[in-house]
């Protein structure tokens, strides 16, 4: 297998070292976690979208035989109102632990207001049941818009809006307002031949990973902790569960178990402080996994949002003004995805004139997260949709109007954020060069082709390595980034790959909190990038002590050692790596290479297109996937098959989005849908194939030019079926999920003007 | 609550466990006799992360009581690798890169190889319409379905 551009491991598909384990059943996931004396704990949800907690009885809980232990929120320290900054923005801590477990309101359904551990998960669900709470049932609104309406359900009484950083004092379900501002929009719209203007609304959603949540603690009589989890940042872990416990990390060890998909939503912490408390309380190791329903009712989802966008153009088709209003879903704490959607919303195109204004909104849903390119799917689907209708207008081809306003080096954003070299072009030749764009169109009744294009900015943040040289010339690499979809692998490839080192020969281990520097979360993007970048600088740590034992063994200064293609040489002597590491125990003993790294520049985006064709059945307006094709700036593909499977997995979430998935509350505030029966996700037979191209646009900042690929993807999907359906069926919908009723409604209302047209 | 003595057979080994009644296949295989290799996603029939075979019939096991094994033979996912080797299924999935996560694999390649012993030459539609009880979140099906092709021809060719 060669890897083209002068690379020997980059660029090739080798089996990933944790492969085996993982197809033969013996890889440990979180809910794997099995210890001696292990308790099973569950937790009580509250059945109100919005209730004041008036008293919680646990007398007959602690008195069924086999239950060991009960915990309320009020066995949690309280938190006052302290901030803390644990990677995402200052938050109030007492949100975070209420959220934990609830104290004084419940703020969504499937809220945690309680938790028994017992001897058997039946005999902690029947625990529940006995477990007396009594609610006072406080008026809900789960309604983006009601929940900003003067008068509309408070649930934070003491919560205040901040407007444009400034406290207004003001009590109301806005957490945040905020706006950014380029240039002079409204003189630009003046001047504009073409304005268009369109509203839109997308559902709350869910990341749907197979996997529930879960924890495992054991509190030790000295006070040390230890959780293993399925997390998405082990220390990200480690942190907000010492925040709610209010005790110091170092008593806190974070065992990252195998994590069975993540997707943004298991970078907060859910059961893990419960876990550590019931173990304490009982004195012995308590696991708590997720039922299904409290994944969906309790946690995760993506928010629901109103956007509306406004572009202006001229005659030969240049964007000159742009303007969007996004409000987000934040659930029921504030801090959500909003600011992240303001960085996408108009991130693809060049434009010297914009202004977007934007909203953080509490309501009475589940605290939302990340869901993979957190806030840019559902900005993505607005903005593509009013640069189609702009280019119908003005008679320009849509890829030729996107190609003509394209992001490129040196692009100011409205966000203020100046693009270093970028692959949004490239992005789009590589649709226009592709054989599926040049393929017709399908031209049944009912059928049509759309495209779009996405983007997500990617991160940093820090990350550590360390890599133990053996005496067989093979390397051990202990690395702390949670490893969801094969990065084990490429980080692996990115240390081998510096030393010349066959990729068997590194075997990368994903290893504890006390065993590894810090290390951010497995998200935005940033693994493959930050933690590669980690293993390069720990590889070349290696080769700089391996050429000092070399300059011993053969008596000359170290700067006589050269280091080419895998040899150590000097004069006419030389070593492979394998053959010095033979001689580490006579110059000194093991050699470890380390590296941190923290790269704050050099993160490079990464853009994301779609071509699709569907076929709309007229009857019950189901969307049918005719083919699909997914095209992304890899910066530099590490492991390609890797890389293409993110591209892929993106894509079918994206469709899911785009068809058929929402959350149903009814009247009551309850989740109708928390089963992946009612929540559908997509099936392998509602798909087909999802084909991939891989554009390589290096990327500046990293030594081997990667950008993330986790997430740009989910961006575009909803956007290009929008493009699709409207071209089968003549309407463009402006809601999320583009689900049968709404297509099947949108179908019919378009058959009913035209048989009037033709009437009238 | 007292516990049933069931007397079954786990990947061709004669196995006998105590059960609560209520305990579901899933539960015991998990917790009770440490074949964690089948995951539960749902545990209610929606997902197939639980799927084994009984008899050669593939099922989610999170929806039958353990004690409904007794006299029956169950393959798991830790049956698919011989000492010789691993399973074609398995081999396949590894060289097309068919997990990201990995959680959902186990409930895949026990359905893929139920398809393989009933249908050694399934189109795609095929596959794609029998592992329609599989969820997976990561893949989006593209790379599973190759691998299932490719192992189908594998086994064909050695059969
Ligand atoms: S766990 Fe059995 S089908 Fe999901
Ligand atoms: S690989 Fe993660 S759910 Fe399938």
């Amino acid at each position: 297998m060669s890897a083209g551009n002068g690379y020997k491991v980059i660029g090739t598909r080798p089996v990933r070292h944790d492969g085996v384990d993982k197809v033969t059943g013996r890889a440990v996931y979180g809910g794997d976690t099995r210890l001696s004396g292990l308790l099973y704990g569950q937790v009580l949800r509250s059945p109100h979208a919005h209730a004041r907690i008036k008293s919680i009885d646990i007398s007959k809980a602690q008195a069924l035989p086999g239950v060991k232990a009960v915990l309320t929120g009020a066995d949690l320290p309280k938190t006052g109102d302290t901030i803390v900054d644990l990677g995402e923005g200052p938050a109030r801590l007492k949100y975070m632990s209420d959220n934990v477990l609830a104290t004084d309101k419940t703020l969504y359904s499937g809220h945690p207001v309680a938790a028994v551990c017992a001897s058997n998960v039946h005999i902690a669900e029947e625990a529940l049941d006995l477990i007396e709470v009594e609610y006072e049932v406080l008026e809900a609104v789960l309604n983006l818009r009601e929940a900003m309406k003067e008068g509309a359900p408070q649930l934070h009484p003491d919560m205040t809006t901040q407007e444009f950083g400034e406290d207004t004092g003001r009590t109301s379900n806005l957490a945040t307002h905020f706006q950014h501002k380029l240039g002079d929009p409204d003189t630009a719209f003046a001047s504009a031949d073409v304005v268009i203007e369109r509203e839109f609304n997308t559902a709350t959603v869910h990341q749907g990973y197979i996997e529930p949540h879960n924890a495992t603690a054991m509190w030790n009589a000295d006070g040390q902790i230890t959780i293993w989890t399925s997390t998405q940042g082990s220390f990200a872990a480690r942190a907000q569960t010492g925040a709610v416990l209010d005790i110091p990390v170092s008593k806190i060890k974070v065992v990252p178990q195998e994590i069975g998909g993540g997707f943004g939503g298991k970078i907060p912490i859910y059961l893990e402080p419960i876990a550590a408390m019931l173990s304490k309380a009982s004195g012995q190791p308590v696991k708590l996994i997720m039922t299904r329903p409290a994944v969906f009712e309790s946690t995760g989802p993506t928010p629901g949002s109103h956007i509306k966008i406004k572009m202006g153009a001229n005659k030969d088709g240049k964007i000159v003004a742009a303007e969007a209003y996004i409000a987000f879903e934040s659930g029921a704490y504030p801090g959500g995805l909003v600011g992240a959607a303001a960085m996408c919303v108009f991130s693809c195109y060049d434009i010297a004139n914009g202004l977007i204004d934007c909203y953080d909104v509490v309501l009475n849903k589940p605290r939302s997260f990340a869901y993979r390119a957190p806030g840019s799917t559902q900005a993505c689907f607005a903005t593509e949709h009013v640069v189609e209708l702009l280019a119908a207008e003005l008679g320009i081809d849509p890829l030729e109007f996107r190609l003509k306003n394209s992001a490129t080096t040196g692009t100011r954003r409205i966000d203020g954020v100046v693009y270093p070299k970028m692959g949004c072009k490239e992005v789009l030749e590589a649709i226009r060069d592709s054989e599926h764009y040049k393929s017709a169109a399908p031209s049944g009744p009912n059928q049509g082709r759309g495209i779009s294009l996405g983007y997500w900015f990617n991160v940093g943040l820090q990350s550590a390595c360390t890599a133990s040289v053996n005496n067989d010339g093979t390397v051990s690499l202990s690395e702390g980034s949670t490893d969801i979809g094969g990065s084990r692998t490429s980080i692996a490839m990115q240390f081998a790959e510096t030393l010349s080192l066959d990729v068997d020969d590194v075997r990368a281990q994903v290893v504890d909190t006390d065993s590894i520097g810090h290390t951010d979360v497995t998200g935005g993007s940033r693994v493959t990038y930050a933690t590669g970048w980690a293993a390069y600088k720990s590889a070349l740590d290696v080769q700089a002590q391996m050429c000092e034992r070399a300059a011993q063994l053969w008596e000359v200064e170290v700067d006589q050692v050269a280091f080419e293609e895998g040899v150590f040489s000097s004069g006419d002597k030389s070593y492979t790596f394998k053959e010095l590491s033979g001689h580490l125990d006579e110059t000194g003993g093991p050699v470890i290479g380390r590296a941190t790294v923290n790269p704050d520049s050099g993160v490079g985006g990464s853009f994301a297109a779609n071509i699709a064709d569907v076929e709309v059945d007229p009857d019950t307006g189901k969307v049918q996937v005719l083919r699909f094709t997914v095209i992304q700036d890899a910066g530099k593909a590490i492991h390609p098959s890797y890389v293409e499977g993110q591209m892929q997995g993106g894509s079918a979430q994206g469709i899911g989005w785009a068809l058929n998935e929402e959350y149903y509350y009814n009247k009551d505030g309850q989740l109708d849908n928390s089963s992946y029966l009612d929540y559908r996700i997509p099936t392998s037979l509602d798909l087909p194939m999802i084909e991939t191209i891989i554009v390589e646009v290096p990327n500046p900042g990293h030594p081997f030019g990667v950008r993330g690929v986790g997430e740009a993807n989910i961006a575009p999907p909803p956007a290009a079926m929008a493009g699709a359906i409207a071209d089968a069926i003549g309407v463009r919908l402006q809601e999320l999920p583009m689900k049968p009723s709404n297509v099947l409604a949108a179908t019919q209302a378009s058959e009913g003007q035209a048989a009037l047209a033709a009437g009238g | 609550m007292s516990k049933i003595h069931v007397q079954t057979t786990i990947n061709e080994e004669a196995t006998e466990f105590l059960c609560e009644p209520r305990e579901s296949l899933l539960e015991v295989l998990r917790e009770t006799l440490g074949f964690t290799g089948t995951k539960e996603g749902c545990n209610d029939g929606n997902c197939g992360a639980c799927s084994v075979t009984l008899d050669g019939v593939l099922i989610d096991s999170c929806l039958m009581l353990a004690v409904e094994a007794e006299g029956k033979s169950i393959s798991t996912v830790e049956g698919l690798a011989n000492p010789e080797g691993l399973h074609p299924i398995q081999q396949a999935f590894l060289e097309h890169a068919a997990l990201q996560c990995g959680i959902c694999t186990p409930g895949f390649l026990v359905a893929s190889k139920a398809l393989l012993d009933h249908n050694p030459e399934p189109s795609e539609h095929e596959i794609r319409h029998w592992l329609a009880g599989n969820l997976c979140r990561c893949t989006g099906y593209d790379k599973i379905v190759r691998a299932v092709l490719e192992a189908a021809q594998t086994v064909r060719a050695s059969a």
